[in-house]
């Protein structure tokens, strides 16, 4: 199509074959330049804060920081198909005055210019997404995703919320250690904090997808998955499975809550009184449970992994002066509660 | 190798109202088997019971049981709830109830089957009733211990609206134990289990039992805890 200088000949030479000197590229760059540019800056300045799953923690705007710089790579590339697409349709149309025969012409040749450029772009942009997506992985610990039972990526903070997510089927239920070791149906955390986020299952393979803070998890029975997140505004998130486990999968999701810190403690606290009269029968605190012994006879089943509830990192809550806690797994009774 | 004269011949041509009347045939063959496989699965669906009827009192009374077996159907020994007609007082074996919206429902619940430790203690609470209580037996009660016999025979639970009950089981050393449903709460050895909630607005809330009952399935949540009409069902709340 183009010759070395960026002009065109084949597909525009006329009847005659003779060559055409329209340079095509000079017409087509501004343009693109300029539907891109365009492009970009509506999309980061209009569309780009309303991305998903938004920005109530730093992964979930981790992520939508990612969508908005990998729309911004992409769209020059689609336009730049797209107007090409659309120019030559116009400009070498077969009923174009002086169009050529359909047959015959000079042969393709191969230049040198044009494939260099064309190899070398492609793989900046190629290397770039991996290098930039294998950042946007490390730096925020994991960017929400579960790292198994013994993360490599940790978060800086020295005061993280330890959250256990037990799934099973048909519905997730979220044990604070740090609170007494406390159960409770509804996910509440506390803003501007750290929370690691302990994923297990009790049965079957299921997946906890806390959709706009950004945390997706795989839950596994005897696995401890763990994936970090940091709140970073108030409002409500969607939970939901997102590993299809049966016949009520689609009824297997709930409703949880950022609040202010000291919301979250009122509530934590009032939830430990509450929860108080069925806290000392739950199995002592593990990082996985047993599918089978479900604690019928005490500790016995409980896959105590001799891991600590707290960690040096992990004890958000852990000092509350109104809280008897767990100290170790393996110690038989939660004495939390009036 | 050469064709055969009858191969030359190529057959008979078949008419073309003989060809009409293979396609017809065709046409209605592939209708009768997608309205039979319609009507099956259509077939298979549980009766719905409505408690839509006369709410003058301001409350409506569902009454529910649970067997160990439920005695009839393709599974007669699959554990199963059943729900009790209001105005003809029978048994129909369903888990598809319709209530009205809005309204005050006082659950009686004949639990007639053996307990064992729930797999996560948490639904051993008593959630979401008026007055987060429920009483057993006539006795209030906020928590059953699973791990202490007779443990809990299964749940009554709709997670949207946050209620959860646990359900005693019954000892079985005792005589009267009810093998094959429905079940005589006159008779037969059983638990009763009252509480109260108030539906919310319109909408279909699943409810399910949350201990694993499904015996001889895998982590026993197959077979009737993954069947609708057994171990879960729906409230339809109509307005």
């Amino acid at each position: 199509m183009s010759d070395e200088s960026g002009t065109t000949g084949g597909p525009g030479a006329g009847r005659s074959g003779s060559t055409d000197q329209t340079h095509h590229f000079r017409r087509l760059i501004p343009v693109w330049l300029v539907a891109s540019l365009a492009c970009d800056l509506i999309w980061w300045f209009v569309a780009g804060p309303h991305v998903p799953p938004g920005d109530m923690t730093n992964v979930a705007q981790g992520a939508q920081f990612d969508f908005n710089v990998l729309f911004l790579a992409a769209a020059p590339v689609v336009l730049g198909v797209w107007i090409y697409m659309a120019y030559a349709i116009y400009m070498w149309r077969d009923s174009r005055p002086g169009a050529p025969e359909p047959v015959g012409g000079p042969a393709a040749r191969g230049n040198f210019k044009v494939q260099f450029w064309w190899i070398a772009i492609t793989t900046v942009v190629v290397l770039g997404a991996f290098v930039f997506g294998t950042v946007e992985l490390i730096l925020p610990a994991g960017a929400g995703g579960a790292e198994g039972p013994n993360p490599i990526w940790k978060p800086s903070s020295t005061s993280i919320l330890p959250v256990q997510v037990i799934a099973q089927q048909w519905k997730f239920t979220y044990r604070y250690p740090t609170f007494g070791g406390m159960e409770t149906s509804t996910l509440v955390l506390p803003d501007d904090t750290e929370t690691a986020f302990h994923v297990t299952s009790l049965d079957v393979i299921h997946s906890f997808w806390a959709y706009q803070i950004g945390v997706k998890a795989d839950a596994n029975p005897q696995v401890d998955d763990v994936a970090y997140a940091k709140t970073r505004q108030t409002g409500t998130f969607t939970v939901r499975c997102s590993e299809l486990c049966g016949i009520w999968h689609g009824a297997m999701y709930d409703y949880g809550k950022v609040v202010s810190k000291d919301a979250f403690e009122k509530w934590a606290l009032s939830t430990m009184r509450k929860q108080a009269v069925d806290t000392k029968y739950l199995p002592p605190f593990a990082w996985t449970y047993s599918a089978t012994a479900n604690g019928a006879t005490g500790v016995t089943g409980i896959n105590t992994s001799g891991q600590s509830p707290f960690s040096k990192e992990e004890h958000y809550g852990a000092t509350k002066a109104a809280q008897k806690v767990v100290r170790t797994p393996s110690a038989a009774t939660v004495t939390t509660g009036t | 190798m050469p064709p055969s004269s009858e191969f030359e011949k190529g057959g008979e041509e078949v008419s073309r109202s003989g060809r009409i009347a293979i396609v017809l045939g065709l046409f209605a063959c592939a209708v009768f088997l997608v309205v039979f496989a319609a009507m099956s699965f259509v077939g298979t669906e549980p009766q719905t019971v409505s408690y839509l009827g006369d709410v003058s009192t301001g409350h409506v009374h569902l009454v529910f049981q649970t067997d160990s077996a439920v005695g009839t159907g393709a599974h007669p020994t699959w554990v199963s709830y059943q729900t009790m007609t209001p105005r003809t007082k029978h048994w129909v074996h369903t888990t598809l109830v319709q209530l009205p919206a809005h309204t005050k429902i006082d659950v009686t619940l004949y639990q007639f089957d053996s307990g064992s430790p729930l797999r996560n203690q948490q639904f051993g609470m008593v959630t979401g009733t008026a007055g987060g209580t429920a009483k057993l037996d006539g006795k209030t009660f906020k928590v059953i211990n699973s791990y202490k016999p007779p443990g809990v025979g299964h749940t009554f639970t709709v997670p949207a609206l946050g209620l959860s009950v646990p359900l005693e089981g019954v000892d079985t050393s005792k005589p009267g134990f009810c093998t094959s449903g429905p079940c005589n709460p006159r008779t037969q050895l059983h638990q009763t289990m009252t509480f109260s909630f108030t539906t919310p607005g319109p909408g279909n809330y699943h409810f399910q039992c949350f201990i694993p009952c499904g015996a001889g399935h895998y982590a026993g949540n197959g077979g009737p805890m993954q069947t609708l009409g057994y171990m879960g069902g729906f409230l339809e709340v109509r307005a």
